[in-house]
């Protein structure tokens, strides 16, 4: 059983971050990204973040990674503060971004090596390839692998480290409609096992509603949350359900309605 | 082992070979690969045909070796069609070889018969392949300690640059400090040609060999430095938030994410500097150091013994050669992670 401890120091705060960065055509004037954003995420919460392109979920990601820094603001896992990029926060791109020069095995094994635990942790490896189901491909180089299987490979690295708290920046977004239906299943299946707490960016809303306790909806320029809408339904979720497809409308409505706002 | 299947230069005939293809070959494609073979013999014979006519005019101790040397390729190309037929593995590399070797030797051929047959280029700054081989056989013992001397030489000096060259392209493409100090430097030094640098060379040096050695090291360390630096600094920045987000150190940044991403820019580096070296040997060996390949060109030059400046630059091009293949063994080792993303 996990402690109440364990619970609370893998939970995720973001008070009143906002951020901004220059614009590339006159480097001193600045856009805001971010404006004044607060989310917070219990332990073991799956949280999706939905939102038009270039309304900052990228931003708070890598910035909740600790590899940007906010202008101002807050963030806090647990109750430690976040001043940089560290293993216990887990993050997977859209691309895998797999090291090509490595074998699936030693993609696996990065976060051992990095944190110079390889020779205690190794036993885990095998633990993760089997989690993924890539045991048979522990020597191929990514370049052979198909793009569901990198993303896989992708997951098994970030999870080796078990972090706290891992984000998820649009994993799915390239692999096809039913290679991305089975790994949001898989992605699920890892995330009941082991109750890690999960930001998920999509700009798939029935990928949002399937997958997570509540969806945040984002808007553009500057990014803002416009709404969070807790996610009733039961698991595992039926894509067919009558609750599913009214709240997937009222979603959409949401959406075009903070389009227009931005427009005016 | 998906990253074994072809074969250095391998074709749709490898594929065939390795894929399921049974040991034993169908009869027919015996005589077919004896029709691939067949012209290599045919052309030495053409060559000995060539040779016995055009020598009958000249000393025998000139030309026997020569002799030797087509009666032996004659023999050996057949015992060669002999032993493919139980084979597979030989069939496959005579049936690709085949065709450059007969036109080598038919090359060889048509050599003999401009130089010594109608003598139409002039003597003696164009033997015939026979002297040159007679060259090659009466100078060998010089010749062999000449290619020692240049191997040793040419080895510490692109060993010293490569290294210099690795330090200073990871100090430059990884810190901007050290970008910002040293691209200049790298800019307005790096493309003076290192053969400029003998006069000055040879002033400050006590010793030509060692002069000499530094000077490759320079020819070498200025690509090397380069295409490290560029490909440092140009590894996908999403490569370094994944290696940071999964815990990652400067060590590991640097050493197992940077220097691997830029293995293929690094290894372009060493093959530029590779040639830049086999220049600034021979040059420097000619004008200083006095032993070397190089320095034997000149040498029988000096004496006006073509046949023997030939036969060096026959050894140039095998050792040269050699050194080349050997470094593009090591890359496809080193980047066998490539293999199916780039065609060499």
């Amino acid at each position: 059983m996990v402690t109440q401890e364990a619970v609370e120091a893998s939970s995720l705060r973001v008070r009143e971050v906002s951020k901004s960065f220059p614009l590339p055509d006159e480097p001193t004037t600045r856009r805001l990204a971010l404006d004044n954003v607060s989310l917070s995420l219990t332990a073991g919460e799956l949280v999706s973040l939905v939102g038009p392109s270039g309304c900052g979920k990228s931003t708070l990601l890598r910035l909740i990674a600790g590899l940007d820094s906010p202008d101002s603001g807050e963030l806090m896992v647990g109750a430690e503060s976040i001043t940089g990029p560290n293993a216990e926060r887990g993050l997977v791109f859209q691309d895998p971004n797999l090291f090509p020069w490595l074998t699936v095995r030693r993609n696996i094994e990065a976060g051992l090596v990095a944190r110079h635990v390889l020779k205690e942790k190794r036993h885990e490896v095998d633990e993760f390839m089997r989690l993924v189901g890539l045991e048979s491909f522990a020597g191929a180089y990514p370049h052979h692998l198909s793009g569901g299987m990198a993303q896989r490979v992708a997951l098994a690295r970030a999870l080796i480290n078990h972090p706290k708290v891992l984000l998820l920046d649009e994993p799915l977004g390239a692999l096809d409609a039913f290679t991305r239906m089975r790994m949001q299943d898989e992605v699920l299946r890892l995330w009941q096992a082991r109750r890690t707490t999960m930001l998920l960016v999509t700009h798939d809303i029935d990928e949002s509603i399937y997958m997570s306790d509540r969806i945040v909806i984002m808007t553009q320029r500057p990014g803002r949350i416009e709404r969070t809408i807790p996610v009733a339904l039961e698991r595992p979720r039926d894509r067919s359900s009558a609750d599913f497809l009214q709240l997937r409308g009222e979603i959409l409505e949401l959406l075009h309605f903070a389009g227009n706002a931005v427009a005016i | 082992m998906l990253q074994k299947e072809t074969g250095p230069g391998g074709g749709e005939v490898d594929q065939a070979w390795t894929e399921g293809a049974p040991r034993t070959a169908p009869p027919a494609s015996i005589t077919a690969s004896l029709r691939t073979w067949l012209p290599v013999t045919a052309a030495t014979a053409i060559c000995l045909g060539i040779h016995w006519f055009v020598s009958s005019t000249e000393l025998p101790a000139e030309t026997r070796s020569y002799f030797v040397f087509l009666w032996s390729v004659l023999g050996v190309s057949l015992v060669l069609a002999g032993a493919q037929i139980g084979w597979p593995a030989l069939r496959r590399w005579m049936r690709q070889m085949g065709p450059i070797f007969s036109v080598a030797l038919l090359t060889l051929g048509l050599w003999e018969m401009i130089t010594s047959g109608f003598r139409w280029l002039p003597l003696p700054y164009f033997p015939s392949p026979a002297g040159v081989f007679q060259s090659l056989i009466n100078d060998r013992a010089l010749l062999f300690d000449s290619t020692w001397h240049s191997l040793i030489l040419l080895l510490s000096g692109y060993a010293l640059g490569v290294v210099a060259g690795l330090i200073s392209g990871i100090c430059i493409g990884w810190s901007s400090p050290v970008r910002y100090w040293g691209m200049p430097i790298l800019k307005v030094v790096g493309p003076i040609p290192a053969t400029a640098w003998i006069p000055l060379a040879m002033v400050v040096s006590p010793s030509a060999i060692f002069s000499a050695a530094a000077l490759i090291a320079l020819a070498v360390w200025f690509p090397v430095t380069m295409l490290t630096a560029s490909g440092i600094s140009n590894t996908r920045a999403s490569y370094l938030d994944v290696a940071r987000t999964l815990g990652a150190g400067r060590r590991f940044l640097i050493f197992r994410v940077a220097i691997p991403a830029a293995l293929p820019s690094i290894f372009i580096g060493l093959f530029m500097g590779l040639g830049a070296s086999f220049l600034t040997l021979v040059v420097a060996e000619t004008v200083g150091v006095k032993s070397g390949l190089g320095w034997y060109v000149s040498w029988a030059q000096g004496w006006a013994e073509y046949g023997k400046v030939f036969a060096a630059l026959v050894i140039m091009a095998a050792f040269f050669s050699t050194i080349m293949t050997l470094l593009f063994k090591v890359r496809d080792r080193v980047l066998v992670w490539q293999k199916g993303v780039i065609k060499w």
